[in-house]
């Protein structure tokens, strides 16, 4: 808990200050929408090492981190960027070669194990997944699961329901509390203490960042105390749970950032292509990630006519007609 | 086969959809048979105008005009709620199904090194598990209709008529696969699949050749074509951009 009133700082000093090589890491949005992506690049950049990685449905960030080689572990529940690429392709790739260990869940369960590190109980119960390979298949083998104290002893737990046949329920699986060293969010608005609008959907960028020790957010605008709680129903997180507020317009590029820009279409494209292939993925690194200093120098690596085609329409809040084949 | 997902879908049912081709079959049957069932995602949105096609649950395409922004925990609430979510219609899709409609959307091979490795459940579990009826998509190959699941990521009716109760799950089960040949159901008894209908002009053989079980065909019968109207509404309206629809 952090009550400092001014937590603005840049992007580097954030992710040098919060996320250390190994930590427990969480990062927002979902699939191509809101994602962390000026964080991911930056945490590239430093070659951070031997994450430990939770999302619920990610996709680019997740594909980006896992394709620098950023992460040793996964729990997720989907791993896809919707129809530019149905299942990511590192993703994909390096669990087939065996350079990533994944623990499956689904949606609604990493939704409810974030929760309940939000609320601060060691479980939740939820009615999904009885009779399937999530709750008999493990991914974390119990000598791994023993041996580090920071994860549970049981992927989840399927149990009789302790009030008999209260609410017409037989059984129910419990799911363990996730609470990351750190959750990385990108959300439209801020003020320096670190209060947070979301505009749209939040998906469970709320759980996320409630469970975790540490929170950076980045955003595209930072505004006034004031602006903010002249409307308190539209902000999601309190000031006290966020610890570096840092201000990156189009933080969220190549994914949507709603009211602000769309997806990039052309980036995604070009992504998959580079992705499908170890050279062509490295040059892709090199070039746009490793050779630039931060987020403003890999925009500028796009080209202007597209940025321009992305910016969100007033009305609808994405970019109406935009060329998406 | 989007036209014939459309049809299945009934006046006022909550429709939960992915993306793809589920999307446009909730587009389509709310323009055809079914305008006053309520489109919703379980990123949260809740019955979005969808002017445009969106590209993933995510994208901010649902967002436009909903009648609310909730979380995935909302989403999924909505579902296991029994009041609400024996309302829902989930619309799926995986890379493999078995004869009691169960499905793999996680890997192929050997979980802990797969031969091939999807996307994972995301919410088709969770969807599976709680809503009363769902329908199936599934590209008609070999590889993909297998008597058993490498792994078993949603649950249909498990191992049949009890299955799902000996497991405690809730909701009902699979109602229909829908594929590029034909329309499969689930036996009232058995909750094995059998062929429901074919399209004009395919034969029961060339359904069976490409599925690696044996099914009942004694019960097809012709699923008739899409008419110019439900095409026109599906190609000008809900997909003009060929998305995907393709060309």
């Amino acid at each position: 808990m952090n009550l400092s009133t001014n937590k603005t700082m840049s992007l580097d000093m954030a992710i040098n200050r919060f996320v250390n090589d190994g930590c427990h890491l969480s990062v927002g949005g979902f699939t191509i929408n809101r994602n962390p992506m000026a964080a991911v690049y930056e945490m590239i950049r430093q070659r951070r090492r031997g994450l430990h990685l939770y999302a619920h449905s990610n996709g680019q960030a997740v594909d980006e981190l896992i394709g620098a080689g950023c992460v040793a572990r996964l729990e997720i529940a989907y791993g896809g960027s919707g129809l530019f690429a149905p299942t990511c392709v590192r993703f994909r790739r390096a669990v087939e070669t065996g350079m990533l260990v994944v623990e499956d869940y689904t949606n609604y369960q990493m939704t409810m194990r974030f929760a309940a590190g939000a609320m601060g109980v060691p479980f939740l119960p939820v009615r999904s997944g009885l009779g399937t390979d999530i709750v008999n298949r493990w991914g974390f083998g119990e000598q791994m699961r023993r041996s580090d104290p920071k994860l549970p002893d049981q992927k989840l737990m399927v149990m009789d329901n302790p009030f008999g046949r209260w609410s017409g329920t037989d059984k129910v699986v419990l799911v363990p509390a996730i609470t990351p060293d750190v959750t990385i969010l990108h959300v439209q608005t801020a003020d320096r203490a670190g209060t947070v609008s979301i505009q749209g959907l939040p998906f469970a960028d709320v759980e996320q960042a409630k469970a975790a020790m540490c929170v950076i957010v980045t955003c595209e605008t930072i505004v006034e105390e004031s602006a903010l709680r002249e409307n308190p129903g539209a902000n999601q997180l309190p000031f006290f749970c966020v610890d570096a507020v840092v201000p990156v317009p189009m933080g969220a590029y190549p994914t949507a950032c709603y009211h602000y820009y769309d997806y990039d279409p052309v980036f995604l494209k070009n992504y998959r292509h580079w992705a499908e292939h170890d050279g062509r993925y490295q040059d892709y690194l090199q070039r746009s990630v490793y050779g630039t200093k931060d987020h403003a120098e890999f925009l500028k690596q796009q080209a202007p006519e597209d940025l321009a085609k992305i910016k969100a329409d007033r009305r609808t809040g994405y970019a109406v007609g935009l060329d998406r084949r | 086969m989007a036209v014939a997902a459309a049809r299945e879908i009934q006046d006022e049912e909550i429709v939960f959809c992915g993306t793809g081709i589920s999307m446009l079959a909730a587009m389509a049957a709310k323009r055809i048979s079914a305008p006053n069932s309520v489109i919703f995602f379980e990123t949260g949105a809740v019955d979005a105008l969808l002017e445009e096609i969106p590209m993933a649950v995510g994208d901010s395409r649902v967002m436009l005009g909903a009648a609310l922004h909730g979380s995935l925990a909302d989403a999924f609430a909505f579902m296991q709620n029994r009041t609400t979510g024996r309302r829902v219609v989930g619309i799926l899709g995986a890379a493999q199904i078995d004869p009691y409609g169960n499905l793999n959307s996680t890997a192929i091979g050997d979980y802990h090194h797969p031969k091939v490795r999807f996307s994972g459940s995301g919410g088709a579990c969770d969807v599976g598990s709680f809503v009363s009826r769902s329908i199936i998509f599934m590209q008609h190959a070999r590889r993909k209709f297998v008597p058993r699941l490498d792994y078993l990521t949603c649950p249909g009716w498990l191992d049949g008529p009890d299955g799902r109760q000996k497991a405690g799950l809730p909701g009902g089960g699979p109602a229909a696969v829908i594929t590029d040949l034909a329309v499969l159901r689930f036996d009232e008894e058995t909750r094995r699949m059998y062929l429901a209908g074919t399209y004009p002009g395919v034969a029961p053989e060339k359904i069976l050749n490409n599925m690696g079980f044996e099914v009942d065909v004694s019960r097809a019968e012709t699923v008739p074509p899409p008419s110019a109207e439900e095409l026109a509404i599906l190609r000008e309206q809900c997909d003009p951009q060929r998305l995907i629809l393709g060309d």
